[in-house]
C-alpha cells in the first residue's frame, strides 16, 4: 500500500506541473501586455514598469517559467500587490471559511443524496423516483447565488431565524459558528446533492438487478439490511468517484456562495483579487485549490482500495 | 472534471462529465420499426408518452427562444430607460416584474437579457465541439501524441471551470465576446475527453479496419466513419456545455467579471440588485426564475435527447 501511495503521489506531480505552467502561462497567452492589464487603467509608465520589474516579467519566457517554477516548489507563491503580504499569508487567512463550508456542504449533500438515491433506485418509476430525478435535474439548474439570496430572503430577512450574512470563526463557539454556515451551507450543497443523488441512483439501479440481492430479499432479510449492507456497499464505487470529482463543481460554487454571504474564504479573496487585478493572488489560489483537488481525488483512488477489496495495488 | 489516475473510468463512461453519468437502468428508447407508418400527430403523441420531460423541456426553451428573438414585441419598453421617480416600485403597480434602483422596468431587462443568455449558451457549446472535436480526433488517433496530451488535458482539467473562467476575464476586457472566450477555454478538455474516448473504441472497430485495407487515408476514416459515429454522443454534449455556460455567465456577471455592466443580462441585474435584497427582493426573483427555468429546460432536453440517442 504504502509503496502505491508513493508512485501515486509520484503520478501526480506531471499534472501538478501542467496546472503550474498554465496558471502562469494565461498571464502570456491573453493579448496585451500583462503588466499594463495588471497596472490598471490610470497606471503611470512608472507603475507600469515597476511591476514588470517586479513580476519579472522584463525577463525571457523560459527563464519566467523556471524561476515560477522553482519558486512554487520551495512553497513561495509570490506576493500580492495589492497588499504587499505573501500570497501564501493571504491564503492561510481565509482557508478556514472556505474549507468549513465545503465542508459542511459535502457532508450535508452526502448525507441527503445517498438515502435518495438509494430510495428511488430501489422504488424505481415510483412518485418518490421521479421527485427524485425532478430534484436532481433541478438542483443542476438552479444558479447557486440566486438560490443563496432566496434562501436568505425566506430565511433571515423575512423569518429572522438565521443571519443574512457573515461568518464566525469556530473558536467563537460551536453554535454561532454553525448558525452563519447553515444557509451558505444548504445553498452550496444543492448542485452536489443531485449530483450524487443522481450517481447513487444510477449504481444502485445497476447492482439491484443483481442476483445476489433478489436471493437476499427472497431469503426474507429486511429490506434496509439488503439495501445498506449488500447493495449499497457493492454500488460505492462510483459514489464515492463522484464526490472526488465533484470536488471541482463545489469550490466553484463556493466562489459564488461566498461572495453572496460575505464570508472571507478562498472565493472571495479570488474575486476581489480580480477586480484588483491582483494577478499573483488569482494564480495562488487557482495553484492551491488545483492541488487540493488532484490530491482529494488521489485519496479517493486509495479509498477504492478499503471499499472494495477486489481491488488491489 | 475526470482525472486519468482512476483505475475505474471505463466503469464510469470514460471522460463524461458527471451530470451526464448514464443511468444504466434505462432502457434505451428503441425506435419501433411501426413507427414509420404512424402520422404525424401519432408520433408526437408517441414522444409526449415515452418522454414526458424532453418535450416539456422543448416546450419551455421554445418560448424562451422565441420571448427574446422578438423581445421588443412583448410589450417591453427600452431596457436601459430610467425612472428615477420609479426606482425600486414593486411588481403590483405597472410594472410586471417591479423596477430597479434606478427605475428601469425589471420585466423589459430581464427580457432583453435572454438575449445574452442564449447567444452565449449558443456560441460556446458550438465552439468549444469544434475545436474540441478536431483536437480530439486528431489526439485520439495519433498514439504518440496521445499519453502526452493527455496528461496536459488531466492538468488543464485539474482547475475548477469557473476558476479558470474568471482568472481569464481579469486578464480581458469585459465584453461578450471574451466571456465566450473565458468560457470555451475550459470546456475544451472536456469536449476532447469524450471524442477521444470514442475515437479509441472505434479506431479498433472492424468496418475502421475494412476501410483502412481498402486504402482509405487517415483524414477520410476520422471524418466519414468516426465523425458520425461521434455525432450523437456530441449532440448531447452540447446542451451540457450550452446549460453550463448560460449559468456560469451569470455567474461571472453577477462577480463582476462577466458581461459588461450596460448590458442588461441575468447575471448583471442580479448583480445590481444583490444590494437590495431586503428592499426588492424581485430585481433578483424573476431573472433568476428565467435563469433557471432556461437552464432546467435545456437539462431536460439533454437528458431526453440522450435517452432518445441511446448514448450512453
Amino acid at each position: 500500500m504504502v509503496p502505491e501511495i508513493v508512485r501515486r503521489l509520484v503520478a501526480t506531480i506531471p499534472v501538478m506541473g501542467v496546472v503550474a505552467i498554465a496558471v502562469f502561462a494565461l498571464l502570456h497567452v491573453t493579448p496585451g501586455d500583462p503588466a499594463v492589464i495588471i497596472a490598471g487603467d490610470y497606471a503611470t509608465a512608472e507603475d507600469v514598469a515597476k511591476i514588470r520589474a517586479k513580476l519579472g516579467l522584463d525577463q525571457p519566457f523560459v527563464t519566467q517559467v523556471g524561476i515560477w517554477l522553482g519558486r512554487i516548489v520551495r512553497g513561495d507563491l509570490g506576493t500580492s500587490i495589492y497588499s504587499g503580504l505573501p500570497v501564501t499569508t493571504l491564503i492561510g487567512q481565509r482557508a478556514e471559511a472556505t474549507i468549513a463550508l465545503t465542508l459542511m456542504s459535502m457532508l450535508i449533500s452526502v448525507g441527503v443524496a445517498v438515502p435518495l438515491g438509494v430510495l428511488a433506485a430501489w422504488k424505481k418509476g415510483s412518485l418518490i423516483d421521479r421527485a427524485v430525478m425532478v430534484f436532481a435535474v433541478s438542483g443542476f439548474s438552479m444558479p447557486t447565488f440566486w438560490l443563496g439570496f432566496v434562501l436568505v430572503y425566506v430565511f433571515a430577512v423575512s423569518l429572522h431565524w438565521l443571519p443574512v450574512q457573515g461568518f464566525q470563526p469556530i473558536e467563537r463557539g460551536l453554535w454561532p459558528f454553525l448558525r452563519h454556515l447553515i444557509l451558505p451551507a444548504v445553498t452550496l450543497s444543492l448542485v452536489f446533492m443531485a449530483l450524487i443523488a443522481r450517481m447513487t441512483r444510477a449504481s444502485m439501479l445497476g447492482v439491484l438487478s443483481e442476483d445476489y440481492i433478489r436471493t437476499a430479499f427472497a431469503k426474507g432479510l429486511a429490506p434496509r439490511r439488503v439495501l445498506v449492507r449488500h447493495a449499497l456497499k457493492n454500488a460505492a464505487l462510483p459514489i464515492v468517484t463522484i464526490i472526488g470529482l465533484g470536488f471541482a463543481l463545489l469550490i466553484g460554487g463556493a466562489v459564488v456562495t461566498e461572495s453572496v454571504f460575505a464570508l472571507p474564504g478562498l472565493g472571495r479573496l479570488t474575486v476581489d483579487a480580480i477586480i484588483r487585478r491582483d494577478y499573483p493572488v488569482i494564480q495562488g489560489v487557482i495553484l492551491v485549490v488545483s492541488g487540493v483537488y488532484v490530491l482529494l481525488n488521489l485519496v479517493v483512488d486509495l479509498v477504492y482500495v478499503v471499499v472494495d477489496p477486489r481491488i488491489k495495488y | 472534471m475526470s482525472s486519468s489516475t482512476h483505475a475505474l473510468n471505463t466503469e464510469l463512461g470514460d471522460g463524461r462529465r458527471p451530470p451526464s453519468e448514464p443511468p444504466p437502468g434505462t432502457a434505451p428508447a428503441t425506435p419501433a420499426l411501426e413507427g414509420e407508418r404512424l402520422s404525424r400527430a401519432g408520433r408526437v403523441l408517441r414522444l409526449l408518452r415515452r418522454q414526458p420531460t424532453l418535450v416539456f423541456g422543448l416546450i419551455v426553451l421554445a418560448v424562451i427562444v422565441v420571448a427574446g428573438l422578438f423581445a421588443p414585441l412583448w410589450w417591453t419598453g427600452d431596457p436601459l430607460e430610467m425612472r428615477p421617480a420609479e426606482r425600486l416600485t414593486s411588481p403590483v403597480t405597472g410594472h410586471w416584474f417591479g423596477t430597479d434602483n434606478f427605475g428601469r422596468d425589471v420585466y423589459t431587462r430581464t427580457i432583453y437579457g435572454t438575449r445574452i443568455s442564449l447567444i452565449v449558451g449558443a456560441t460556446v457549446s458550438i465552439v468549444s465541439l469544434l475545436i474540441g472535436t478536431t483536437l480530439g480526433l486528431v489526439i485520439g488517433f495519433y498514439r504518440r501524441l496521445d499519453a502526452v496530451m493527455m496528461r496536459v488535458m488531466d492538468g488543464l482539467m485539474a482547475i475548477p471551470a469557473i476558476l479558470l473562467a474568471l482568472a481569464l476575464m481579469a486578464l480581458m476586457k469585459a465584453s461578450v465576446r471574451n466571456v465566450i472566450i473565458a468560457l470555451v477555454i475550459p470546456e475544451i478538455p472536456r469536449v476532447i475527453r469524450v471524442v477521444r474516448a470514442s475515437v479509441l473504441s472505434l479506431r479498433e472497430h472492424t468496418m475502421v479496419e475494412g476501410v483502412r485495407a481498402l486504402g482509405a487515408r487517415t483524414p477520410r476514416i476520422l471524418l466519414r466513419y468516426m465523425l458520425p459515429a461521434l455525432l450523437a454522443p456530441l449532440i448531447v454534449q452540447a446542451t451540457y456545455i450550452c446549460a453550463s455556460a448560460i449559468l456560469f455567465e451569470a455567474y461571472l456577471s453577477f462577480l463582476g467579471a462577466g458581461t459588461p455592466p450596460h448590458i442588461p443580462s441575468w447575471g448583471n441585474i442580479m448583480a445590481e440588485g444583490k444590494t437590495y435584497v431586503q428592499l426588492a427582493f424581485w430585481i433578483i426573483l424573476f431573472p433568476g426564475l428565467f435563469l433557471a427555468l432556461t437552464v432546467l429546460a435545456i437539462n431536460l432536453v439533454g437528458d431526453g435527447l440522450r435517452e432518445t440517442l441511446d448514448v450512453r
